[in-house]
């Protein structure tokens, strides 16, 4: 995928797709979406950052390894379910706080933090699939 | 917008903190199994935390054993929300005490296994992967809803499918398509029997499902049981679907086929001791004829496969299917000395089964050879080996006082106690298992360490035994002794646990179902 066209316009889509992601994520509360199909959408990003330039590259960008991201994820969502042991309830009870915020009210709750746990696993393992597909032979991993 | 009343189907009441060690255990395994993959380019601090948590997880599994024997069945459901709503985590004795068993498994293969770790980048993975498997286990263990068994078969199939081709050679990818495949074919008539009940009894949380069962129409209960026998027994190496395992165990490292043999066909036909027993009796016994004839075909094909042998790790693959036999016998006999048996067979299998696979590592090193016709006069050459072999060999075939005679000595009573021809084939069946186990195990036994030496006509790699090898082995096989010489303590543990599958309502009081009409 050498051409300039697509190398020029590969960093804007990465963004864009990114940022749908996150909202994706957000809204998937009472809305379709949620954590695993933002996280595809952030992985379909990485896979095309991958292609634009190169595997090396988009990891180079990712910063992290994409499995420890992965990994990441699930400790996240495995705190969540365990904060309830505070408050005497069942692993995995939800929590909730409404923050008044002027005229809305956003409610904020243990299930929003589980939700970006399921995304950062989807995110990551997506992520090492195809950047792992995009390597070339002999690439350093 | 006002939230609806869902009070009716909300536990009001307050939850113990003493209740999360039911599910404590599975929780630190699979955040463990995270926090590795994080770590997983330094080895080093792998294994280090890798024992942590697995020591973390013992010391859980052990309260929670405790609070049973006290208090009896301990269960906690999810999210506040009622059983059958909520996905039930319940452990009585038997579920309890095997996943430590597990637990102690999965401990010693990681000593045993940290010398043969690459040291190069990404060593530790092996690390996250056994955590991932442990996880998979100890939740199908635990766990009292039959879809998040399901989910726990497939975290464990994931995981095993990923230990298994660890190191990439080619006979590894060999032995994992064959592994894989019918596992996950297995997988799936599991997940069809679970569509099917669904649909029956509108309900999975075990408890809830023998609360419901008798109302359903028998016969579709008599398919859903049958395609649930098919699938465990596929997975227990039952026969006669047990040909994936002899054609795979042997094929990755000894370390890790040691902790498959040691977990995951334990894990299979301790559900279809949950499901076939505790969950759904009455089925069980419209499958009695078939049970039967499985256990007496078990039992006798693994040995003489055994027998039949040359590979020193494939023969040790029949002796685990023979093995199974046992466990199926004592599903076939449902009296409290039988299930028994079998729940104390489940625990023995785990510790010996490791430990056989272990030593056959060790001799594999120490010769340098497979095959048991390349090898001989290893009492010479190393006698401690030869010990060890043998006493475990006499472990598996059930030969007093080791830890494999007392589950026999169980399954025995229980098969002159039903009486009958039916319960005189089993037992026959048990004893012939028991000679033929026997045979298998010294006659590998003298081909390998009494013949003399042969000549070498090619040099073999011969690879040193290391330090941490002989403590791996060594801590397994004095726990094995130990609990063969004093076998009192988990004599209760199982027999507690057989009650508590013969007559449930511990079982269903723990859940909370106890009060509630259908």
């Amino acid at each position: 995928m050498n051409t300039i066209i697509f190398r020029t316009i590969a960093p804007l889509i990465v963004a864009t797709m990114l940022v749908f992601s996150i909202y994706v994520c957000l809204r998937g509360h009472n809305e379709p979406g949620g954590g695993f199909i933002g996280g595809l959408i952030g992985a379909s990003a990485i896979a095309v950052l991958g292609m634009a330039t190169s595997a090396t590259h988009a990891r180079k960008a990712l910063y992290f390894d994409p499995l420890s991201f992965a990994g990441f994820g699930v400790l996240l969502a495995g705190l969540t379910g365990l904060i309830s042991i505070f408050n005497d309830n069942p692993f995995m009870t939800s929590i909730w706080l409404y923050l008044e915020l002027g005229e809305s009210t956003v409610p904020l709750s243990t299930p929003l933090v589980f939700d970006i746990g399921v995304y950062l696993v989807v995110f990551g393992t997506i992520s090492s699939i195809a950047l792992g597909l995009e390597s070339d032979e002999g690439e350093e991993p | 917008m006002a939230a609806p009343d869902l009070s009716a189907a909300m536990i009001e009441t307050a939850t113990l903190p003493t209740d999360w060690v039911v599910v404590l255990p599975l929780v630190l395994a699979l955040m463990g199994a995270a926090l590795l993959l994080i770590v997983r380019q330094s080895r080093g601090l792998s294994f280090v935390l890798a024992l942590v948590s697995v020591l973390a997880i013992i010391a859980c599994e052990i309260t929670l054993l405790l609070q049973i024997f006290a208090n009896g069945p301990v269960s906690m459901t999810m999210g506040k929300w009622l059983p059958p709503f909520g996905i039930s985590f319940t452990a009585d004795a038997f579920g309890a005490s095997f996943a430590l068993a597990a637990a102690v498994v999965t401990l010693v293969v990681l000593i045993y296994a940290e010398p043969e770790q690459p040291a190069s980048v990404g060593g530790g993975s092996f690390y996250a992967l056994v955590l991932l498997l442990l996880a998979g286990v100890t939740g199908s263990f635990l766990t009292g809803d039959l879809f998040n068994l399901y989910v726990w078969f497939e975290v464990l199939l994931i995981a095993s499918f990923g230990l298994m081709v660890l190191g990439g050679r080619a006979i590894q990818l060999d032995g994992t398509v064959k592994y894989g495949f019918l596992n996950f074919l297995a997988t799936t008539v599991f997940l069809l029997s679970l569509g099917l009940l669904y649909g029956l009894l509108g309900t999975l949380n075990m408890a809830d499902v023998l609360r419901v069962a008798p109302q359903a129409n028998p016969a579709a209960m008599a398919g859903v049981a049958a395609l649930m026998l098919l699938a465990f027994g596929m997975k227990a190496a039952a026969f006669p679907v047990n040909a994936w395992l002899p054609a795979s165990y042997h094929t990755p490292p000894a370390a890790i086929s040691a902790l498959m043999a040691g977990l995951l066909t334990k894990v299979g036909i301790y559900a279809l001791l949950r499901t076939l027993v505790a969950v759904l009796p009455a089925t069980r016994d419209l499958l009695e004829p078939v049970l039967i004839i499985i256990a007496i075909a078990t039992l006798l094909i693994g040995p003489l496969g055994a027998i039949a042998e040359t590979n020193l790790r494939r023969a040790m693959g029949f002796i685990v299917i023979g093995g199974i036999g046992a466990v199926m016998a004592g599903i076939a006999l449902p009296n409290l000395a039988a299930i028994s048996g079998a729940g104390l067979y489940i625990f023995h299998a785990m510790l010996t089964m490791t430990a056989l696979y272990l030593v056959a590592g060790l001799i594999e090193r120490f010769t340098g050879q497979t095959d048991t016709r390349q090898m001989g006069g290893l009492y010479a050459a190393n006698a401690p080996l030869s010990v060890l072999f043998l006493v475990l060999v006499l472990a598996a075939a059930g030969v007093p006082p080791t830890l494999g005679f007392w589950p026999k000595l169980l399954l025995l009573q229980g098969g002159l106690e039903m009486g009958g021809w039916i319960g005189g084939l089993l037992v026959s069946a048990l004893l012939l298992n028991a000679v033929l186990t026997l045979i298998a195990g010294t006659r590998l036994w003298a081909h390998m360490f009494w013949r003399a030496a042969p000549a070498e006509a090619v040099p073999v790699d011969r690879l040193p035994i290391l330090p941490l090898h002989w403590l791996g082995t060594g801590v397994l096989f004095a726990m094995i002794v130990a609990a063969g010489l004093w076998p009192n303590p988990m004599l209760e543990v199982v027999r507690s646990g057989a009650a508590d599958m013969l007559d449930p309502a511990r079982y269903i009081a723990a859940v909370g179902l106890a009060g509630v009409t259908p």
